[in-house]
């Protein structure tokens, strides 16, 4: 019985290729700028070539297409939600009607546009952390938020939170599968009976993983503060971070392709209103 | 009645880069009444091949039948299935959730259906069965101590009367006491006609008590038979990760000197011969 698929949304995949390659700051930095493109992006065209884009960095990550479209799964039902809502409720100029559902050419163009932000936003969130282990993705962003160390935010501590709760949420799904599975064996029954029964149900499952959950974290923090951490103090790196060139070409190079997209998105949008 | 397996292969995370395969290619078959040890080294799939038998994993390809039911994704009865066959998990007391040994004890049971006097009933019976003072049962079972948490683990199994006991890795964390204690319990309800399966490190207690011995390696089932017939096989072929007992290594330096020896015939077996063959000099 397969109850909980391993592998999780975006789960970090290693491997050599050159985005594997590339400092997580660049990754950080490129994948903001995609999603800050693609809100500016519009028209089915563009989003076309958007497709075009993904495929390529999908390439250059070597990472199957298949495998990076399907972590946009967890949020099809809500993509599917936002477009038959401005599908049918988008006032406009009226192309389909069946009953008291309409269909408007305006509504269509929000819902596509809709759907496609939310499909690319999620496949390129989850492209960053397949190609970035979750160790050097909290090191980048903490040295991109440093700056802000001087105005008091804990960019350390925050990035130290985040690794742990990367690190363990493949754990934490492990751990829930384990402790289903156990609790099926004995014959536990999340399918029937009432709404109250069911979450009910739940509690064989909920309160193992509490206890587990707590065990772990203090046995975390023990190891932690036995091998002198504390919070706040400056840390050297085993692998300090480099900037390379490639990594200034891969930025500059996105820059530019989504400047171009953007700019042709406008000429699009004209064509199509024309 | 049996556990029929055959040429079962299971896989995780199927079509995905992280895909082990965790089974290939296992074939085994369970008697009522019988003891079957699973000996590998870790990672070599004993976990994954327990939980196939009481029909918590679905095969993905060959057969597991339980008492001449099919385990099949469209197989109705899973439940059933799942009762018959008692699974004790690695590390059952992290299972546990209730306020009570006594409703831990009594969760399996409730959840088929049994009730009032019957499961008060079958509650005292397995904790006497697994030697769990009538005095612990109102305890929280989070304040029990190691030893003690594995056998409310047992009962809580036991009490639902299965056919068969699958466990794995009992005796891990337990101390000698501890392991040999839970040896001679299952010793016990082997011998009140259940089948008796224990996935285990513990190569000395597989070859002194089970009936047969099924070796893993990485997936694959590389010998099955008697006690005697693996320790004479792991002799002549190692397997990565598994060690052979002392007691063992020491019978078979005994019988390579000429000694007529088994070589699972225990400490005791072990000095009658050398009993037997000290004789002839003394005199
Ligand atoms: N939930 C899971 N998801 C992915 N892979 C798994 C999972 N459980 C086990 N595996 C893999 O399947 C293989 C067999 O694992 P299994 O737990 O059956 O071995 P085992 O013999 O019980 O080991 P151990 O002695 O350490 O308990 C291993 O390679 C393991 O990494
Ligand atoms: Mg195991």
């Amino acid at each position: 019985m397969r109850l909980l698929s391993g592998i999780s949304l975006g789960q970090f995949i290693p491997g050599e290729s050159f985005v594997h390659g590339l400092d997580p700051r660049c990754k950080i930095i490129c994948t903001f700028l995609l999603l800050t493109g693609l809100f500016l992006a519009s028209s089915p065209p563009d989003f076309a070539l958007w497709g075009a884009l993904l495929v390529a960095i999908s390439l250059l990550s070597q990472i199957r297409l298949g495998l990076v479209l399907r972590s946009a799964r967890p949020v099809l039902f809500l993509a599917l939600i936002t477009i038959l809502l401005n599908i049918f409720w988008t006032p406009g100029h009226e192309i389909f009607r069946a009953g008291f559902l309409k269909i408007t050419e305006e509504g269509l163009i929000l819902s596509i546009r809709m759907g496609m932000r939310l499909f690319f936003l999620v496949v390129f969130a989850a492209l960053l952390m397949m190609t970035t282990s979750p160790m050097s993705f909290s090191d980048g962003l903490e040295r991109l938020l440093s700056p802000l160390a001087a105005l008091g935010f804990p960019a350390s501590e925050m990035a130290v939170m985040m690794t742990i709760a990367l690190r363990f949420i493949p754990t934490l799904f492990e751990e829930t599968d384990r402790i289903l599975k156990a609790q099926i064996s004995r014959g536990a029954d999340f399918e029937s009976g009432g709404l109250l029964k069911r979450a009910r149900s739940f509690i064989p499952i909920l309160i193992p993983l509490f206890v587990l959950v707590f065990q772990r974290a203090e046995n975390l923090a023990v190891a932690m503060e036995s091998r002198c951490y504390v919070p706040g103090r400056p840390r050297t790196r085993m692998c300090p971070l480099v900037w390379r060139r490639s990594d200034s070409a891969a930025l500059i190079i996105l820059f530019a392709f989504i400047s171009a997209l953007v700019a042709l998105d406008r000429r699009f949008l004209r064509f199509l209103i024309r | 009645m049996s556990i029929k397996i055959e040429r079962l292969c299971y896989s995780y995370n199927t079509g995905t880069p992280a895909e082990t395969m965790a089974l290939h290619d296992v074939s085994l078959t369970i008697e009522r009444g019988e003891w079957i040890s699973i000996v590998g080294h870790t990672g070599s799939g004993k976990s994954t091949l327990s939980q196939h038998m009481n029909a918590v994993l679905i095969p993905q390809s060959g057969l597991v039948e339980i008492d001449g039911v099919p385990v099949e994704p469209k197989t109705k009865n899973l439940r059933e299935l799942r009762r018959k066959v008692g699974l004790v998990f690695q590390y059952p007391e992290q299972q546990f959730f209730s306020e009570t040994v006594r409703d831990e004890i009594a969760f399996a049971p409730s959840n088929w259906g049994v009730k009032g006097d019957e499961l008060q009933a079958r509650v005292m019976e397995a904790a006497r069965s697994v030697g769990l003072d009538d005095g612990l049962l109102e305890s929280n079972p989070f304040a029990l101590s190691g030893g003690q948490r594995r056998r409310v683990a047992l009962a809580s199994i036991l009490s639902m009367k299965p056919d068969y006991l699958v466990l794995d890795e009992p005796t891990a964390g337990l101390d000698a006491t501890g392991i040999r204690e839970l040896v001679e319990l299952l010793g016990e309800l082997r011998s009140a006609g259940l089948a008796v399966v224990q996935a285990t490190h513990d190569l000395q207690s597989a070859f002194e008590f089970s009936d047969r011995i099924l070796v893993l390696e990485q997936g694959r089932g590389i010998a099955v038979g008697a006690p005697e017939e693996i320790a004479r096989y792991l002799l002549d072929n190692p397997v990565h990760g598994l060690i052979l007992p002392p007691l063992v290594r020491f019978s078979a330096g005994l019988a390579g000197r000429g000694l007529t020896i088994g070589l699972t015939s225990g400490l005791e077996g072990i000095i009658d011969v050398l009993e037997a063959a000290r004789k002839p000099c003394g005199s």
